[in-house]
């Protein structure tokens, strides 16, 4: 079971998480205009990273707020964990 | 002898030929009497059930897996391979596949002997063993091919029957088991030497330490030395001292009986506590196991290393251990294990066991050493003492039945040749094959094993990024008991430092002790005979040999993970503890290859085989998962209500009275909301309160459905989607105020809708000014619903004009009930004029109660869920999961009505348009009426349009929902078919396994009511 650092409440055992994804895939503000392949790969294309990889988790029994992770899929070390809306950090 | 044959205690054998007078860590004043096999034995309090029968002199503990091949008790510890045993208290509490080396004696401990029929000494089985030239590696694959028709049939159960270890329990497992989450700076597994000294540095600095040890006792090897001195005083004093240092500091916890089984990420460590498993009469207010889950700042692991056997031919007869399990058996349990010992060594134990046992009295008849020149501390001792050694020798086979009787002692030449020189008549053999560091968990770590030439092991490499640990003593290839002190003092110190701690001043363990070895032979033994006859075992539990080993080398497995999989070598409950290292050798020498060119198999958890109910703690029956009951659930069970689960709810499915039943009840709660009035608990349903300025727009974004214009005071059917544009969730929506809508959801739906919101809202719109609250347990809900609803209800309600003007269908107001606030709906999902009364639960059952005494006047009847889904269905209304099922759009269960046609966005509007979405041949809803007008179909079967097709069938689409229907005296059914709109009135047949096909005519689905005027009766 992972430790992660939720941003606004601190290190929590993974329980206290729901999983949340790829992060910063951001929903096009008009999808009217995509074509059918922009929008099939904004719905069904994700990264499937061996290695370091930005995510999202949702601190769903705690303060319910999603929130990004930096995490290394082959080490389940974690390098970041920052807000929503916020950039990815420099130099992870 | 069968299993059940109670053992007669009187009649137990108390004589232990082969117990020392003196000495060991057992209390000879108290005696234990147990059984194994039917039959009584006697020991005495300290003994495990491997050590008590060896006191008797019995070897013989189990028989092989593969060939039945009589097996003895090889190790002294959770290496053991061979002695497997069930030991039972009851039907519930029985546990197979222990290891006897591990199993504490109690009084009245019953232990029985598997894969074995019917008896140890008698083996049905054992005609395996005769054709094991037959039973080559990859047997069952290369041999149960064909016919097909075999598999589930003939092979399997055979193969079932005649495979497989100890039996699993008869009767559920009465005991408890609880599990303890904790914290702590320094975790230190293992408590021999290494570990004490860890923990007695990182208790000094004064961090909260946990040490544990799977076994009875802590000391590790301390507990067999009856030579070194530590500090000048005999090691198991100094082990004395130690642990009362350790126990009077309050920051330090010891647990013994205590398997570290699995390590995880974040230094998250399972260790699993046999709390009673070792006593005569647990008491009941005990779990049988706790496992704690400890997340440690920093992880020592002071594992120790195993034994490595040696494999020569026929190795594995009872009577051949491991030879410092013969020191242990002897210095530990005062039990010699064999008259005349023969002792074939490539390590220093192999002298140090020799010395031993001849001190004991036991002849030793020749030491075999496969060195030319052997050097060590226990080998120079052993030269002094004038015991029979002889250098560059091989064990060239064994003889003996039930136990050894003779091993035939081979010279080995500089070329390698092969000459036998003599047959000695022994009792016991002993192999000391060196060491195997115990790295499992460091493995399960993920962190990296590096392969040390100079102790021919595997060896702790680089740590894991994620984790924190260290190892220390033999566990890290550090050998001897002076090493082992030290690095475990300095892993606790450097474990509580980068914990946080301070450093504490060194400790400097004066010594006197053998010196550490780590010699060792890897690979199968050079013999003379013939390598396609003879079989030296590798893997004692699964029974593979060197041979099973070259063969599937030859036949192309180089992978040492296929090779592994192919022989099942390492695979077995042992998972190869003792196999592991000598498989790297044989496949080494077959390929040509040194050993960390072939490379090694994974280590995966747990380390020993952990009980279920370790895993399940307190979360099973009543407490596996919660159950939630709403504030009607009394009433309802009062009433005779028959319960369904529907998520972690309970809900009433329909009120049975005296001699009906399912189908009679729902028949009859129907024709009572049709007819007069229902009474309904739909408090299960989610609630979503939605308010801010922007609830509008946010609704908008998140359903089909325009919402802008909806007033305050009205309700609308939402329905949303994911953004794959499949139906994901439905319900009524109510507009309380401009900036505030009561949203449900489906029983289900409700916490993944919240959260697909919450996403959104968070994620994609933060500028929105929008709050979401969960309100499903805010909120009960009462459906009273039939044409005499508004006047059963009307005289309870304040402050709401409930005429049909002021209050129509699908309206909703504030109010009062029964002097409570209430949230009042007009909906209906049954297609009469209904009501949903959202009342607080604390005050719902009142409610309840009042509506239902006056409702009494009209038969008011309390109907469940099935009667709810019967009546929605002639009405047509869909249910989420039952008539979509994750690919169905709005359009194809006809709700392209409810999508706002203005609206630029919404959730899923893009993926609507794409080509796969809008195919014609779409599957639709569509009415099924059974053309005998008698066959009720089944929910899930197949339409097709004609059932003699050849197979494959073309499927055209399935039945989601089937009800006879009171209201209209015939069955009736929804289902999703292909085109299915424009089929109208056509007839397709609905399959029935086994019995042909139904006719059915597609129709409308909506059976009943279709104008709806039956919402507005006055």
């Amino acid at each position: 079971m992972l430790i992660i650092p939720c941003p606004h409440c601190g290190p929590r055992p993974e329980l206290e998480f729901r999983y949340g994804g790829q992060a910063h895939i951001a929903r096009p503000v008009d999808p009217s205009p995509l074509t059918d392949q922009e929008w099939a790969s904004f719905l069904y294309s994700r990264d499937n990273e061996r290695g370091i990889h930005a995510e999202r988790w949702r601190h769903i029994h705690g303060c319910a707020r999603f929130f990004n992770v930096v995490r290394d899929t082959t080490t389940d070390q974690i390098l970041a964990s920052y807000k929503t809306g916020e950039a990815r950090p420099e130099g992870v | 002898m069968p299993d059940s044959l109670a053992p007669d205690f009187t009649a137990a054998t108390v004589n232990e030929p082969f117990r020392t007078p003196s000495g060991g860590r057992i209390d000879r004043a108290k005696p234990v009497t147990f059984s194994f096999d039917g039959k009584a034995y006697s020991g005495v309090a300290g003994d495990t059930l491997a050590s008590a029968l060896l006191a008797h002199g019995v070897h013989l503990m189990g028989r092989s897996f593969k060939y039945h091949r009589p097996r003895g008790v090889m190790t002294a510890g959770s290496d053991e391979p061979n002695a497997l045993v069930t030991v039972s208290r009851d039907a519930g509490r029985t546990a197979p596949n222990l290891r006897a080396t591990q199993v504490e004696l109690y009084e009245g401990l019953s232990a029985i002997s598997q894969n074995r029929f019917p008896s140890l000494g008698f083996d049905v089985g054992g005609i395996n063993d005769r054709f094991a030239a037959l039973l080559p590696a990859g047997f069952y694959y290369k041999t149960f091919m064909w016919p097909r028709s075999f598999w589930d049939r003939v092979y399997e159960p055979v193969i079932r029957a005649s495979a497989g270890l100890g039996k699993v329990p008869t009767a559920p497992d009465p005991d408890r088991y609880l599990q303890r989450h904790v914290h702590c700076e320094v975790l230190v597994i293992g408590a021999g030497p290494a570990g004490l000294a860890a923990a007695l540095a990182a208790a000094e600095s004064g961090l909260r330490v946990i040490l544990c040890d799977e076994q009875n006792e802590f000391g590790g090897s301390l507990l067999a030395d009856t030579s070194s001195l530590i500090a000048g005083k005999p090691a198991q004093v100094w082990l004395a001292e130690t642990l009362a240092e350790l126990a009077g500091y309050s920051h330090v916890t010891l647990l013994p009986r205590t398997t570290g089984f699995g390590y995880y990420p974040h230094n998250h460590v399972g260790l699993v506590e046999r709390v009673t498993d070792h006593l005569a009469s647990p008491d009941g207010a005990q779990p049988r196991e706790r496992m704690w889950q400890v997340r440690a700042r920093e992880v020592v692991l002071a594992t120790g290393a195993f034994e490595r056997p040696l494999t020569f031919p026929e190795n594995d007869r009872p009577g051949i251990l491991l030879a410092d399990a013969a020191t242990t058996y002897l210095n530990r349990y005062g039990v010699k294990p064999g008259k005349r010992a023969v002792i074939a060594a490539a390590n220093d134990s192999g002298y140090r066991a020799a010395l031993a046992l001849a001190e004991a009295g036991v002849e030793i008849a020749a030491i075999a050493d496969l060195r030319r020149a052997p050097s060590g501390t226990g080998y120079d001792a052993a030269k002094r003492a004038g015991l029979p050694i002889e250098t560059g020798k091989t064990i060239a086979g064994t003889s003996g039945k039930m136990r050894v009787d003779g091993a035939s002692i081979a010279s080995v030449g500089e070329d390698g040749t092969v000459w036998k020189t003599q047959d000695i008549a022994c009792d016991l053999l002993l192999m000391a094959g060196g060491w195997t560091p115990t790295l499992h968990l460091y493995s399960q770590s993920l962190s990296k094993l590096r392969w040390d030439d100079t102790v021919q092991a595997y060896v702790p490499g680089a740590v894991a990024a994620s984790q924190a640990l260290r190892a220390a003593g033999a566990a890290s290839g550090a050998y001897g008991l002076e090493a082992a002190l030290s690095t475990g003092f300095k892993a606790g110190n450097d474990a509580a430092v980068a914990a946080g701690g301070d450093a504490v001043t060194t400790r400097v363990f004066v010594t006197v002790c053998p010196a550490g070895d780590a010699s060792t032979f890897l690979g199968a033994l050079p013999h003379n005979r013939d390598a396609n006859r003879v079989r030296a075992f590798v893997d004692f539990q699964n029974d593979s040999t060197a041979k099973d080993l070259k063969l599937a080398v030859r036949e192309g497995f180089r992978s040492v993970e296929h090779a592994k999989r192919y022989t099942t070598t390492g695979m077995a409950t042992d998972q190869g503890k003792t196999s592991n290292m000598p498989m790297l050798g044989v496949m080494a020498q077959a390929q040509g290859k040194t050993i960390p060119e072939i490379g090694f198999t994974t280590f995966r958890p747990p380390f020993t085989p952990t009980t279920f109910g370790n895993f399940a703690g307190a979360a099973r029956g009543d407490l596996f998962d919660p159950i939630r009951r709403t504030a009607i659930h009394h009433w309802a069970e009062g009433e005779g209500a028959v319960f369904e689960d529907v998520g972690q709810w309970k809900r009433a499915r329909y009120f049975p009275r005296q001699g009906e039943d399912m189908h009679a009840a729902v028949a009859r709660e129907c024709k009572a909301v049709r007819g007069s009035l229902g009474i309904f608990d739909a408090s299960t349903l989610g609630k979503i309160e939605v308010v801010g300025p922007d609830a509008a727009e946010f609704m908008n974004r998140m359903y089909v459905n325009p919402w802008t214009k909806l007033g305050v005071g009205r309700c609308r059917y939402g329905v949303m989607l994911r953004e794959d544009g499949f139906v994901y969730d439905d319900g009524v929506v109510g507009r309380i105020a401009e900036d505030r809508f009561h949203v449900t959801t489906t029983t289900g739906g409700a916490a993944s809708v919240l959260n697909m919101m919450e996403d959104y809202l968070q994620t994609e719109w933060p500028d929105l000014n929008v709050w979401l609250t969960s309100a499903t347990e805010q909120w009960a809900v009462i459906a009273l619903q039939g044409p005499k609803a508004r006047e059963v209800l009307a005289p309870f309600v304040e402050g709401i004009d409930l005429s049909p003007a002021a209050f129509p269908h699908m309206a909703i107001a504030e109010g009062r009930i029964c002097g409570v606030k209430t949230r009042l709906f007009r909906v209906s999902f049954t297609g009469e004029l209904g009501f949903e009364i959202n009342v607080p639960p604390s005050e719902a059952r009142r409610v309840w109660e009042a509506l239902y005494a006056e409702g009494r006047k009209h038969g008011i009847t309390p109907y469940g869920t099935e009667t709810m889904h019967v009546l929605r269905a002639e009405k047509g209304f869909i249910i989420v999961g039952q008539e979509t099922d994750g690919t169905a759009t709005p359009d194809d269960v006809g709700l392209t009505w409810a999508i706002g046609k203005a609206k630029k966005d919404f959730v899923g509007k893009r993926s609507l348009t794409r080509p796969g979405m809008m195919e014609s041949k779409r599957k639709q809803l569509v009415g099924l009426l059974s053309a005998d007008g008698r066959t009720v179909l089944e929910e899930g079967a197949q339409i097709v349009a004609d059932p003699r097709q050849p197979k494959p069938m073309t499927v055209l689409g399935h039945v989601t929902s089937s009800y006879m229907s009171a209201a209209l005296g015939h069955p009736i059914a929804l289902a999703l078919v292909e085109a299915g709109r424009s089929r109208m009135g056509e007839t397709l047949q609905v399959l029935v396994p086994g019995r042909g096909s139904v006719a059915v005519k597609l129709v409308s689905p909506v059976f009943y009511d279709a104008e709806g005027a039956r919402l507005d009766v006055v």
